[in-house]
């Protein structure tokens, strides 16, 4: 069925339809719609879950791990200081190998106060062993939100769901509701590996030493190092993983694909424009325009940031002559992550194009079409260097 | 209290295995392996970092034969909400849910945590073990450390604020059932978690805990010093039912009687060196006048 809604109740429509069991949220901006929805699915019985209305974001992504380590499926979502004042529940979730949805609805992070979107505040949490999707429209929100359930019970990895603050999460877009049967039919019920059980009693994230140890009946057990170490490899299985997913998706739903990277006339391309969320749907148009001017140009969104797609990046980019990367985000002091990431992908790579950045859309500055076209045309074109500095996109000093 | 429990009645099953990681005469074993008998085997516990952390074991090894959460420092009553929310969603909730922490776990870090527990009128049984400082750092403040106690953050003039009354906290949030136990009294513990146990809503148990190591004792003493606190008058032992207080057991005994003075039990430890003449005279003062006011209930 077709509706006219926000991304936020897509969002929560997701949650409802994956049949979560617990959800526990702290109210933020551009966060709050979907927490009020789901708040209301709850109390009106259409949704039969556990809604903890808790005293804030630390509190929040404890309840999911606890509820998710005594074997029921949870959601929590928050946006900008709320997920830093989760961080250290967010290294914990992974480290105990929950597999918690979370939906990042993208926020500046403070000083000063702002709303608006940019990405520092997922971005800023890309170490911290999650899976992090990144997603476009009000469509692939309410799909991916199902699918990530999957994914993050298939790998025992929480995965948190990345869409933009009010550019997604407060505009109002048409998309299909999945139908409830046939999410049933694409998402069987959480059934962990081990919980919390008096009647089969285990001490979860005890003290681990540095080297590995033998338990009482002479097996060796891993040490923190081996146990970090399945982490890492985990995540990094999970590229296959994804794809299958999508494909098992696409299957039943009749609509998905892209699950690395999602291209746009990047086919014959010269030069391609890289980016994260909304954005690369507003590329589009700027590719379009320079395209009429003889420039052959394409736009490239990563749907999968966390682990990183190497080799889709790789396919796509390294024969190109040139790769811009837009940001919504910065490494301070350094760079944007997201270019260090391309950069460090096309090192190894046969052909390595030319390379630069951009940093735009901080706390909400608009980010101008004719701005992008201005930057895209200047990179493609020689007429501005194409080297290691980003430059500012809008800025008005 | 409606049961009273004597040495002869206490379970035989011991789910705390012997010979774990605490210190030798840590309060902290005596009242968690009391405690968990009269918990029982259908128990989820939560557990912060602290010494209990350490004293739980080292991967893959536990000393706790009930399946057990540990958390993150500030997150305990949270976690507890999280176990019960799934038992719920799962129709598992006759299991009882058990959050064990340290003084700065419930009364500095946890405390938003567990206050917000609280409000939410969480069914979890929440138990305190007080040795009044942070002893898994090496003994640093924490906010029910007493005023002129000696610890590695007060190193020289001793504290100088005054014990927090946690205790007085959670009784704020008017829950159905509140007490206070030590250590060295293990049967009044143990009838209290049994009582506890019968009250829907959260739950707080608050137990003074003789701590060897950060308090400067012989280890043979602990129990001697935590019966002291109580008989001295400084720490007593109580339960306030739906807002209803009484004294029990052995505080309960010492009203009318002549108690011993404090002194008895601040010269047991090294911690208590720094005391000036006037500080003690204080204390004292204070304990007098606190049981003046109980005589006449
Ligand atoms: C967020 C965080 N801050 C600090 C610590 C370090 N830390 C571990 S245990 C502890 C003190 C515990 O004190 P208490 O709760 O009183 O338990 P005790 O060790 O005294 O039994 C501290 C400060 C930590 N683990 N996490
Ligand atoms: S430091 Fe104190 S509380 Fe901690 S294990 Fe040793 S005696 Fe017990
Ligand atoms: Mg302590």
């Amino acid at each position: 069925m077709h509706i006219i809604e926000s991304g936020n109740v897509a969002a929560a429509m997701g949650v409802k339809l994956a049949r979560t069991q617990v959800v526990a949220a702290y109210p933020i901006t551009p966060q709050t719609p979907l927490t009020e929805k789901l708040s209301e699915f709850v109390d009106s019985g259409e949704m039969e879950a556990q809604y903890i209305p808790v005293e804030s974001e630390h509190s929040a992504l404890s309840v999911c791990i606890a509820a998710s380590s005594t074997g029921s499926r949870t959601f929590t979502a928050t946006s900008a200081n709320g997920l830093l004042y989760m961080h250290e529940q967010i290294h914990w979730a992974a480290g105990a190998r929950l597999p918690i949805v979370m939906c990042v609805v993208n926020r500046g992070v403070g000083a000063p106060w702002t709303v608006w979107n940019d990405h520092q505040d997922s971005i800023s949490q890309r170490d911290t062993g999650w899976i992090q999707l990144y997603v476009c429209d009000h469509q692939q929100i309410i799909d991916t939100v199902i699918k990530a359930f999957y994914l993050a019970e298939f790998v025992s990895i929480p995965v948190m769901v990345c869409y933009d603050g009010y550019l997604l999460s407060h505009t109002y877009m048409p998309f299909d509701i999945p139908d409830p049967a046939q999410v049933d039919k694409f998402l069987p019920p959480f059934t962990p590996e081990y919980m919390l059980d008096p009647a089969r009693p285990k001490n979860l994230n005890t003290v681990t030493l540095p080297d590995t140890r033998t338990d009482i009946h002479g097996n060796t057990a891993p040490g923190y190092m081996e146990i970090r170490h399945n982490l890492h490899s985990d995540l990094r299985s999970t590229l296959t993983v994804v794809e299958e997913i999508d494909q098992k998706f696409q299957a039943v739903f009749n609509r998905g694909g892209n699950p690395y990277v999602e291209k746009y006339k990047c086919n014959d391309a010269e030069f391609i424009a890289v980016c994260l969320g909304s954005l690369s749907y507003q590329l589009r148009d700027v590719i379009d325009a320079l395209r009429e001017e003889g420039i052959k140009v394409g736009v490239l969104g990563l749907r999968l940031y966390r682990p990183f797609p190497h080799h889709a990046v790789i396919e796509a980019l390294s024969g190109t002559k040139g790769v811009i990367v837009f940001e919504k985000a910065l490494s301070y002091g350094n760079q944007g992550a997201l270019f260090g990431d391309i950069k460090s992908a096309l090192y190894n790579a046969d052909r390595r194009p030319k390379i630069h950045n951009y940093i735009l859309g901080l706390g909400g500055r608009e980010i101008k079409t004719q701005d992008l076209l201005d930057a895209l045309r200047n990179s493609c074109t020689d007429k501005e260097k194409m080297n290691n500095t980003p430059k500012w996109v809008g800025l008005k000093l | 209290m409606a049961t009273k429990t004597t040495i002869l009645d206490l379970p035989e099953d011991e789910l705390v295995h012997p010979g774990n990681r605490a210190c030798a005469g840590c309060g902290l074993s005596i009242n968690y392996r009391i405690g968990l008998k009269a918990l029982g085997r259908d128990t989820i516990l939560v557990v912060p970092p602290s010494c209990l952390t350490v004293l739980q074991g080292l991967y893959p090894i536990a000393t706790t034969q009930l399946p057990c959460l540990n958390v993150t420092f500030a997150s305990t009553a949270a976690a507890a909400t999280g176990v019960l929310a799934a038992l719920k969603a799962q129709g598992r909730d006759k299991t009882i849910v058990a959050a064990w922490a340290g003084d700065g776990g419930t009364a500095d870090i946890g405390l938003q945590a567990l206050s917000g527990a609280c409000e939410r009128d969480e069914n979890l049984i929440f138990i305190c073990y007080d040795n009044e400082a942070y002893m898994n750092t090496g003994v640093q403040r924490s906010g029910t450390t007493p005023q002129g106690v000696i610890t590695t953050t007060t190193p020289i003039k001793g504290k100088l604020q005054k014990k927090k009354d946690v205790t007085a906290i959670m009784a704020a949030h008017r829950l159905s059932y509140v007490a206070t136990a030590s250590a060295s009294f293990p049967l009044d513990l143990y009838d209290k978690i049994i009582k506890a146990k019968t009250f829907s809503g959260p739950k707080y148990i608050h137990i003074h805990t003789p701590c060897p190591a950060g308090w400067g004792f012989d280890p043979r003493y602990s129990v001697k010093i935590g019966r002291l606190a109580v008989e001295t008058g400084l720490y007593d032992l109580y339960e306030i039912e739906y807002s209803k207080w009484q004294l029990t057991g052995p505080s309960k005994k010492l009203i009318g009687k002549k108690r011993r003075p404090v002194t008895d039990y601040f010269n047991t430890q090294t911690r208590f060196k720094a005391m000036s003449r006037e500080l003690i005279a204080g204390v004292q003062k204070e304990i007098d006048a606190k049981w003046e006011g109980y005589a006449d209930t």
